[in-house]
């Protein structure tokens, strides 16, 4: 209700300029003021961070919070709950494939940023290189799974370390804009 | 429509059991389903090896018969910060903002300011490219002002790059599939669309070498 309420404020608002611009011949500028300002309410670095380090009532906070405040803000409630989700990191020196243990591993991913190379191969993670990016095909629900619970070397848990879902629905185009068409 | 109301129904739940997983679909309530809702975020290398692309989805899970009425907000403005420095503050940024038919990009460029509220930079910044209606690929050409030139964009639906099964992590949980993930699993994001915005910058734009750190916002005029 609210919402449609500031929707129909709005449009009173548009209609407002609308009409003063037409009554002005010499203002051909009817665009948007370049004073108008903008509002963070959602953003994202690196997959399913939010959705699965972040306690359900500080959900929207998180997505609020800058990316240079994140990291003091979440790194505790980071580990806390990964160490209540993961058996892979139940004991304190146990660590991801990494080697990264709890408290490294929740330190990286509580700045939530995308880490992308301008100098070479760009993938999330390939066997080789490791955060270099993020491309379509790359299967990052499987990596954060093993990185959760997969332990050292990727064996623990193996049922819930891969969804077995290893590719989209639809090919990627090799060309721009490379996301396939809708159905 | 009725795939929707499902995934709503399994969000809802995961949200009860406490940790839900995706990429940052229905990630939180104040954005979980509206027009600001980012579903998705890329950064990769482009065909053309000296370009970088960079890749926002909004309001996902949208059905093949939602999507003729499907639409970008003109009051949202989707931003790609980049971090060239690693202080995690954005030193450039790009601005996709709906303008009737069209999309406005603005940038690669400075930032009038960082952090949690932006403006619009100048116009000698804006890129400009049709919103490619659904079930037209005829791409239509981007133009740019001379600062901008090289940039490539698109705008309008597209197939969700996201694939997962949502719905038996949901399970695992909820504390309901204690056998954990099937083999094979089940993509619940196959077969719905996404609206995206795909920009393809020189990577000289945007520092040329090195590592950046990058992340995409939703802002709303105010």
């Amino acid at each position: 209700m609210i919402r449609k309420i500031t929707t129909i404020g709005l449009s009173l608002i548009v209609a407002a300029v609308s009409f003063n611009c037409s009554n002005n011949d010499d203002d051909k500028e009817m665009e948007t003021p370049m004073t108008a300002t903008y509002a963070l309410e959602d953003q994202m670095g690196r997959p399913a961070v939010n959705t699965v380090f972040v306690s359900a009532n500080s959900k929207d906070n998180f997505n609020t919070t800058i990316p240079s405040q994140q990291g003091a803000a979440y790194a505790s409630m980071f580990k806390t709950n990964l160490e209540a989700l993961s058996p892979a990191f139940n004991v304190s020196t146990d660590k991801n494939a990494l080697m990264q243990t709890s408290t490294a591993f929740t330190n990286l991913l509580a700045t939530d940023v995308l880490n992308v190379s301008l100098d070479g191969k760009t993938t999330f993670y390939d066997g080789t290189n490791v955060l270099t990016g993020r491309a379509l095909a790359d299967d990052v629900i499987t990596v954060e799974l093993l990185l959760i619970f997969g332990g050292e070397d990727f064996t623990e848990n193996p049922a819930l370390s891969d969804d077995h879902v290893d590719a989209n629905d639809k090919e990627f185009l090799t060309s721009f804009p490379y996301l396939a068409s809708p159905w | 429509m009725k795939t929707r109301k499902i995934l709503l129904g399994l969000a809802a739940i995961a949200l009860v059991s406490g940790a839900i997983i995706a990429a940052d679909h229905i990630d939180a309530p104040e954005v979980k389903g509206g027009t600001s809702d980012i579903t998705d975020f890329y950064a990769f290398q482009g065909e053309n090896t000296d370009n970088l692309v960079f890749v926002a989805n909004v309001q996902g899970l949208i059905t093949p018969e939602n999507s003729s009425s499907a639409k970008f907000d003109p009051n949202v403005m989707i931003e790609f910060n980049i971090d060239t420095n690693d202080d995690k503050i954005e030193d450039y940024v790009i601005q996709a903002i709906p303008s009737g038919t069209n999309m406005s990009i603005y940038g690669p460029a400075v930032p009038n300011e960082t952090g949690s509220m932006s403006t619009i930079l100048d116009d000698m910044y804006m890129s400009s490219v049709k919103i490619t209606p659904y079930k037209n690929d005829a791409f239509t050409t981007t133009t740019n002002a001379s600062a901008v030139t090289g940039v490539k964009a698109f705008a309008g639906l597209r197939d969700d790059p996201f694939f997962m099964d949502f719905a038996q992590y949901t399970a695992i949980v909820g504390g309901t599939a204690p056998g954990g993930f099937n083999n094979p699993g089940a993509d619940t994001f196959a077969g719905t669309n996404v609206l995206s915005v795909v920009v393809e910058v020189p990577k000289s734009m945007i520092g040329g070498t090195g590592t950046i750190n990058t992340w995409v916002t939703t802002k709303r005029k105010q």
